[in-house]
């Protein structure tokens, strides 16, 4: 178990223009840390910088209290599982795993005990004389993990490893992923941008934007409490409902809102912003409840298209006046074309300034 | 149905026999010359089996000339060469394929501008070489100018390029070193480009003809291609024994490159999805 620390960490490739313009990031020691953000924000590249195959252009990166800036990728201590899984194809299963301890001139026995302890671990003992093109997507991917296993790192690193694999499988190893970091308890960063992942992985998320982290945390404070606009649109399925408002009055109970004709009232602190202002209510789609006919506070739409997931029910509604579907969860079936009524949930309401930033909730 | 299976083989099998006939037609008419012993060679269309097969052209071919020393100054000529091309353009590809280094671009390009020059440009200025280290009428002057050859750079290069940067990445992590990736990740992975290059570089140097001829003068040292040029000289008038020492020439080669033509294979299955 190992630290990592990064410090004003900077990447750039060309002279003016950085990828990653400075960030500080501290991961605990046994800690399942996801940096998740849509393509090309950055979250790989650092991955990459932390695994010594990026050079770091400014800043400090510490893992287990050591600067590791200059310090060569295989001495860093870690271990690092490809999207592509990265086998090597001329070699078995067993050669593929054993690779590093050979070059680094462990004992044969020792070598052989580390490989079958990794290969129990993965339930892949009946695989180790064969070679990568003999194996299914989930096997090759499992003796990738292997081959980062019998390392013993400190740190695991995980670049996208389940992008490749059918849902079935993403989720099998997903559960298995988890359970082996219980088991082994060590560190791991984990890259993706599949927002599921992050959620039910992470012990923390960092979520990254245009190689910046937008927030850190939990993964329910994320969901619950997103700093800013691209937080809460990046996480949760279906995304958070973002509709453009001005503000109607501000009270010490909430800021309540108009919404393009509709009084909405919400528990957010909006004493700095002046009536009128153009804010964005962000609300989710199982914050949104349906009413059988009109109420104060209720808002009026038309029902798009209802879909059925099995376990949930999703509503597509229009309302007029705002140029957006709203994702509204049902509780049952609702024909096309009707018109229904919306009541949003004071407490779950969000406010984003004109900035994006996120106004505060109330203490009740 | 089997009429229509027939209707739409028919027309592909007819054109691939008659652009194999028309390939493989020399060597035929070759291999008919020497074997057959009556008849006008000069006829045409020739007579591609021969009434009377003979072994007796081969036979006085062998004993005109040295065939067995030929045949080994030929092995010991094209094995070099195929040798120091291999390592030489696997060097030199690996580093501009992996390696980052500044100016790779403009090394490459200048490696690719010497295949537009013919190949019978280099002869002076390699002679002249070649003469100034003494090593006229020697093997090592016949392979020495043969060994960076831009085709093998440029057939190793992108060879070393299609291996993934993810392989190469897990292997630095690994603990691997320069070196150790050269030897035991990227030259396994590209054994397939290195038979071709080797089969390529062994056929061109084994039936090379006017470099070794200008570079050897004494017909000790001569290889087959040089040598069974002989024939052509000491029996003017017996063309059925030059073919039969052409036979002779190609035979090893021809075998050669039929037992290896299966390494032709891609090496890259199940490395990455």
């Amino acid at each position: 178990m190992a630290a990592v620390q990064l410090r004003n960490i900077r990447k750039a490739y060309t002279r003016d223009h950085y990828v990653i313009p400075g960030l500080d990031l501290d991961i605990e020691p046994g800690e399942f840390m996801v940096f998740v953000g849509p393509s090309g924000c950055g979250k790989s590249t650092l991955l990459r910088m932390i695994a010594g195959l990026e050079d770091i252009t400014e800043g400090d990166l510490h893992i287990a209290g050591t600067l590791a800036n200059d310090v060569h990728a295989s001495r860093r201590g870690i271990a690092m599982v490809f999207q592509s899984y990265a086998l090597y194809p001329h070699m078995s299963v067993y050669d593929n795993m054993a690779f590093a301890l050979k070059l680094a001139k462990t004992s044969p026995e020792e070598i052989d005990t580390r490989v079958m302890r990794a290969a129990q671990i993965l339930q892949i003992t009946h695989l180790l004389q064969r070679k990568p093109k003999a194996l299914s997507g989930g096997q090759r991917q499992r003796v990738a993990i292997g081959r980062a296993i019998v390392r013993e790192p400190k740190v695991f690193l995980f670049d996208e490893p389940l992008s490749n694999l059918d849902a079935a499988l993403r989720l099998q190893m997903r559960v298995e992923l988890a359970k082996l970091h219980q088991e082994l308890g060590t560190t791991m960063i984990y890259v993706t941008h599949d927002q599921v992942e992050a959620m039910t992985l992470g012990d923390r998320i960092a979520v990254f934007n245009a190689g910046r982290i937008e927030q850190i945390g939990t993964p329910l404070a994320l969901y619950h409490a997103p700093r800013n606009l691209f937080v809460a649109g990046f996480l949760g399925s279906p995304r958070m409902n973002l509709l453009p408002c001005t503000l109607d009055q501000s009270s010490p109970q909430g800021a309540r809102v108009n919404l393009v004709g509709h009084h909405v009232a919400t528990r957010r602190d909006a004493a700095g912003q002046a009536p009128g202002a153009a804010l964005t209510l962000g609300i989710r789609p199982e914050h949104l409840s349906v009413v059988a006919g009109p109420q104060p506070g209720a808002i009026a739409a038309r029902v798009d298209l209802v879909e059925h997931l099995g376990d949930v029910l999703l509503g597509y509604v229009e309302i007029d006046g705002i140029d957006q579907i709203v994702t509204v969860k049902l509780q049952h079936e609702l024909p096309l074309g009707a018109t229904v009524y919306l009541l949003c949930d004071a407490n779950a309401c969000h406010l984003f300034d004109a900035d994006g930033h996120a106004l505060p909730l109330l203490e009740s | 149905m089997f009429k229509r299976i027939l209707l739409s083989w028919t027309p592909r099998y007819t054109l691939l026999a008659l652009v194999g006939l028309f390939t493989t037609f020399p060597f035929l008419w070759t291999l008919s010359t020497a074997l057959g012993d009556s008849g006008n060679i000069y006829a045409f269309p020739p007579q591609l089996l021969p009434s009377d097969p003979t072994l007796a052209h081969l036979d006085e071919a062998r004993r005109a000339i040295p065939l067995d020393r030929f045949f080994w100054n030929s092995v010991w000529i094209a094995g070099w060469t195929v040798i120091g091309t291999l390592l030489i353009s696997s060097l030199a590809g690996y580093a501009l394929a992996v390696m980052k280094f500044r100016g790779s671009k403009w090394v490459f390009l200048a490696v690719l501008t010497t295949l537009i020059l013919p190949s019978e440009l280099n002869f002076i200025v390699n002679f002249i070489t070649v003469t100034q280290m003494k090593l006229t009428n020697t093997h090592a002057g016949v392979v020495l100018p043969l060994l960076a050859n831009a085709f093998g750079i440029f057939l190793l290069k992108q060879a070393f390029e299609e291996i993934p940067a993810e392989i190469l990445d897990a292997a630095r992590i690994d603990g691997a070193s320069e070196w150790q990736l050269f030897l035991r990740v990227a030259l396994p992975l590209a054994t397939p480009s290195l038979a071709a290059l080797g089969i390529f570089t062994l056929v061109a140097t084994w039936n090379a003809y006017i470099w070794p001829a200008v570079v050897l003068q004494s017909p000790d040292e001569f290889p087959l291609a040089v040598g069974v040029l002989y024939l052509s000289g000491t029996f003017a008038a017996k063309t059925r024994v030059v073919a039969a020492g052409t036979v002779l020439t190609i035979l090893p080669v021809l075998l050669l490159f039929l037992l290896a033509q299966r390494y032709f294979m891609r090496g890259l299955d199940g490395a990455v999805k």
